[in-house]
């Protein structure tokens, strides 16, 4: 089967890649481009580890077909960090003890800032519903939600 | 042979392709057919991936409501218009399945998934389909539901039904063991219009309490012409498992969801679901 060219921005870089026709955007995020943040858990679309956002909205790289990507912008957990300045959620989860395997932080960092960047000030509810479509399997939740909530609060401090 | 994707502009072209070759499935967001691809369920044939703006239209203008078969549950909750229908889509995987996850692709979802289909069984939904040849055609949802375990219904383009009249005359209850999200025990759709403080043409439908959503047709027959009263809701639940065929998962079993499912009805009929 021919391979496809897709173009997409990926953290801010453009990038161009061949892909097989049926080839989900985690694959080539992974393999192609050498991004490995997302992770493959499920493949089902249960487990939110793979959570990466496509033109600001949270989607699952494991059900995503690459070609149906082009010409998107795609956000990664590795695009977080400017340079050695973390962002304020990872700076919050660090703080907050949000991580301890880690295999789901980087699902989680990405639905948590799909929820900032709409919802600036969220409840505990809406962090709650944000990121009920994400496993841990390690931390109960609770540091996760405290720590989204604590970025929230420090980037409305610094908005002010 | 591998899985090859094909994009094609028009629904009619993508109709064509498959009403004539068996081994093409229409792609809408993935989240069923591309999981097929993850778990080798899905080893070769073609996905049919159509980018006809049709899809994804919202028609939410007058009366008539008119739904795209792509579009998605996170676009319905960013809808006011579709208030009604934003509890069975919020009840749809969490934030990145919903920003996938289309209306046409729910309609083919097996037990015990499909609650947002219940919904628009609940609503007397019809669909508007492509099968090919002689371009589009009507048919109740119920029917496609039907038809679909035959296979060959054809491509769904749009969804339409009426808005149902008043705040309280459209009620959705999910049940899971899991929230806020999480798989369906069951879930029941109650579209009851009242006329002088009477009930005229109710409709019941049920998700996860058989092979595909259903009509409750026996509830529906005891709610037509009554008050929405504790006598009326006691016969409601007494009928509420007539033609129910509810099958054992890993979510519940059938007796599980036979036990629980009067319950849940009457709660849903009171007015005692959040």
């Amino acid at each position: 089967m021919a391979r496809m060219p897709v173009q997409f921005r990926l953290n801010g870089s453009d990038r161009a890649v061949f892909v097989e026709p049926a080839e989900t955007l985690l694959g080539t995020i992974r393999r192609g481009l050498g991004d490995f943040a997302p992770k493959f858990g499920c493949g089902q679309g249960t487990c939110g580890v793979c959570t990466v956002l496509v033109d600001g909205e949270p989607r699952l790289g494991c059900l995503t077909l690459s070609v149906t990507c082009e010409g998107r912008s795609i956000e990664t957990a590795s695009g977080l960090a400017d340079g050695p300045t973390l962002h304020p959620l990872q700076v919050a989860f660090m703080e907050h003890f949000a991580a301890q395997c880690g295999f789901c932080t980087p699902g989680m960092l990405m639905a948590a800032k799909a929820l900032l960047d709409r919802n600036p000030d969220p409840t505990r509810v809406e962090v709650v519903e944000a990121i009920a479509g994400n496993i841990c399997r390690c931390t109960g939740y609770e540091p996760i939600i405290n720590a989204i909530l604590a970025a929230a609060q420090q980037r409305g401090a610094r908005r002010a | 042979m591998p899985v090859n994707v094909r994009i094609v502009q028009g629904l009619q072209e993508a109709a064509e392709i498959l009403a004539s070759d068996r081994g093409a499935q229409l792609l809408g967001g993935g989240t069923l057919l591309v999981r097929d691809l993850n778990e080798g369920v899905m080893t070769e044939g073609t996905l049919l991936r159509a980018v006809d703006p049709v899809l994804l239209a919202i028609n939410t203008g007058g009366a008539r409501i008119e739904l795209g078969a792509g579009v998605t549950m996170a676009m319905v909750l960013a809808n006011r218009d579709l208030s009604y229908l934003h509890a069975p889509a919020r009840g749809i995987g969490g934030p990145a399945v919903r920003t996938t996850a289309t209306i046409g692709g729910n309609l083919f979802a097996a037990t015990p998934y499909g609650d947002f289909t219940t919904a628009l069984l609940a609503l007397d939904a019809v669909v508007t389909l492509h099968a090919g040849i002689g371009g589009a055609r009507m048919m109740p949802l119920e029917e496609m539901l039907a038809n679909r375990a035959r296979g060959g219904v054809g491509l769904v383009a749009s969804v339409g039904f009426n808005r149902p009249g008043g705040a309280d005359a459209f009620r959705f209850l999910k049940v899971a063991r899991v929230r806020p999200k999480g798989i369906s025990v069951l879930s029941i759709a109650a579209h009851l219009p009242q006329n002088a403080g009477r009930i005229s043409g109710a409709r019941i439908a049920y998700g996860a309490m058989g092979p595909t959503p259903l009509r409750a047709k026996a509830v529906e027959r005891v709610l037509e012409g009554r008050s929405l009263d504790a006598t009326t809701i006691a016969a409601a639940k007494t009928a509420a498992l007539e033609g129910t065929m509810p099958g054992t998962d890993a979510i519940a079993s059938e007796w599980y969801r036979r036990e629980v499912l009067p319950v849940h009805l009457g709660r849903l009929l009171a007015g005692e679901t959040s």
